[in-house]
């Protein structure tokens, strides 16, 4: 089997029926919302963040299965993380996802969030899988929206 | 790819004699193989494919013919004149215009409408004045309207569609008023399908003295265009919908409109005569075409045009409305399949969601079987808005497809329901 089918295998079997932390976050004290205007993807981020750390972390949205398997599996990766930790996964993430980052030869952090190396046989689909960390990161700065199309992924 | 298999596969017993099979051996790419599986290309409404007999022309064109056009006295450049104008009369003929001049070639059928736009609607609508479309239009046959309703402090009215995706006659007739200067309407929708009572809504228009500009880049390749019997002011279509190549389309033009209308980009080959002072235009319809035309593209668009009428647009409208009952009667079949765009006359696409599936993941999945087909908003945003979809997958035929591939389509699907059941 391809990655790209490995990949779909593993997310929709599991994240995309189960996702893990769906929902709001009560006591969240920042938010920030993700949209990809190419194919609609929504999707909401709530955390709850204490002296740089992650406490909690929730999500919501309206999305394919690898954005919404990205999300869950995003969201048990950084829980009770610091924000710098976070910040480290997030670029490791993106770098992966279009191919800078070769996981295999280089030292990384990604762990089981690895499967998504498979994304990149599936060009039309990084956007899918990078908005969550996109949102997580503007979750961090405060920034209240992120989308798949500004700037760089 | 192979005959339909006896039993369930069977086509109808009305479907037409159109020797499929020997059709397709004219398209080398439709033998290939993606992911390991037979190509089955569904994705016509977005581009169709090219025959080798197009694929020939532009070669034959590049390696024997090729010159600029309209200038030299020399024998390629003749050559290339010659052919070039004679692709302009196959259009001509295509869709049944009077006169060659009132066929200018474009870049597509969104550059036809903003010609049109530049044209005719920077001459002519003014501030307070209406420009009315449909909910189902392209983007390409709205953002135009909307940049020059910008412009010019003018309003953009909207026919509304029920929720079969046909447009509301009576709502349209209620649109019309003093300021209307144009109607701007798709021949057919390239997200649902429709195939729009064009006849009686130019009649309407003309009624109130409004032009009509018909968007026909999903019409052209699926139906007989005659543009005297539409009695459209305008017509645009695009070539690589209909086995030509990409980068040339036709505007249609009724004479009378075009000469009043303004250039649409200045340079050579649209002026008579150039001083500091004073520029003379050319005449029709040259005045349009500004800059070398992309002549190797015009002449395979005019063979791919004899392509299709040596099929004949009656036998291909038959073959793809049998293509159309049956991929349709098999997809209501299955659980869990909503049909976006189920108008009783309707060309061969079918734009469906899943349940619990996102159009995205159907189409990675889909690909993953051979079965390319179209997953999203199909620039028809406002189309998605209205039926409270974020996208939709759509499968887009063509006369070349076969009742195999609408199986295997069927096949496909079924399948992307298994992995997320």
């Amino acid at each position: 089997m391809t990655d790209a089918g490995r990949l779909y295998q593993e997310v929709i079997m599991d994240h995309n029926k189960r996702p893990r932390n769906y929902g709001v976050l009560a006591g969240a004290n920042r938010r920030a919302e993700g949209h990809n205007p190419l194919c609609g993807d929504h999707i909401r981020l709530s955390l709850q963040l204490e002296n740089g750390v992650i406490h909690g972390i929730a999500f919501q949205g309206e999305t394919c299965a690898i954005c919404k398997a990205s999300a869950s599996m995003m969201t048990t990766a950084v829980k009770g993380k610091s924000v710098a930790d976070a910040e480290t996964l997030i670029q490791e993430f993106r770098d992966m996802a279009t191919g800078k980052l070769d996981a295999q030869s280089q030292t990384q952090h990604l762990g089981r969030l690895n499967v998504f190396a498979g994304v990149r046989e599936l060009p039309t689909r990084v956007k899918c899988a990078v908005l969550p960390w996109h949102t997580l990161r503007a979750a961090f700065h405060n920034e209240p929206s992120a989308t798949t199309e500004a700037g760089e992924f | 790819m192979t005959a339909p298999m006896a039993g369930k596969s069977a086509p109808p017993a009305s479907a037409p004699a159109l020797d499929v099979e020997r059709l397709r051996a004219d398209f080398p790419i439709l033998q290939s193989r993606v992911h390991g599986k037979p190509l089955v290309y569904l994705d016509n409404a977005a581009s169709s494919q090219m025959p080798r007999a197009v694929i020939e022309r532009w070669v034959r064109y590049q390696e024997h013919e090729h010159a600029n056009v309209h200038r030299a006295v020399h024998a390629l450049s003749e050559t290339a004149t010659r052919e070039y104008e004679a692709a302009r009369r196959k259009a001509m003929q295509f869709i049944n215009a009077r006169e060659a001049r009132e066929i200018i070639f474009t870049r597509g059928a969104t550059e036809s409408i903003n010609l049109v736009m530049h044209g005719f609607g920077r001459a002519f609508i003014k501030a307070g004045d209406e420009i009315i479309v449909s909910a189902m239009e392209h983007h390409s046959n709205i953002v135009p309207w909307q940049m020059l309703c910008e412009e010019k402090g003018a309003r953009l009215r909207v026919i509304p569609m029920n929720d079969a995706g046909e447009l509301l006659l009576d709502e349209y007739e209620k649109l019309f008023n003093a300021r209307t200067r144009l109607v701007a309407l798709a021949h057919v929708s390239n997200a649902l399908g429709t195939v729009n009572p064009v006849r009686d809504m130019i009649q309407a228009a003309h009624r109130h003295g409004v032009p009509v500009l018909l968007d026909g880049a999903q019409a052209a390749p699926h139906l007989r265009v005659d543009v005297q019997e539409l009695d459209c002011d305008f017509y645009a279509f695009s070539g690589h919908k209909l086995c030509g190549p990409t980068g040339i389309g036709v505007l249609y033009g009724k004479v009378e409109l075009l000469e009043k209308m303004q250039p649409y980009q200045g340079g050579g080959d649209m002026i008579l005569n150039v001083t500091f002072e004073k520029t003379t235009y050319n005449a029709l319809p040259y005045k349009f075409e500004a800059g070398t035309p992309p002549i190797a593209a015009a002449i395979a668009l005019g063979a791919a045009l004899d392509y299709l009428a040596g099929i004949g647009m009656e036998r291909i409208a038959q073959h793809e409305q049998a293509l159309l009952c049956y991929a349709t009667d098999q997809l209501r079949k299955l659980k869990g399949v909503k049909l976006i765009g189920t108008a009783r006359d309707k060309a061969a696409v079918l734009s469906f969601t899943l349940d619990g599936v996102h159009a995205h993941d159907a189409g990675t999945l889909l690909d993953w079987e051979g079965v390319a087909v179209r997953a999203g908003h199909h620039c028809a945003q406002p189309v998605m808005q209205r039926f409270g979809v974020p996208a939709t997958v759509r499968a887009s035929f063509v006369f070349y497809n076969t009742f195999a591939e609408a199986d295997a389509l069927i096949a496909g699907v079924r399948k992307v329901q298994q992995v997320f059941a």
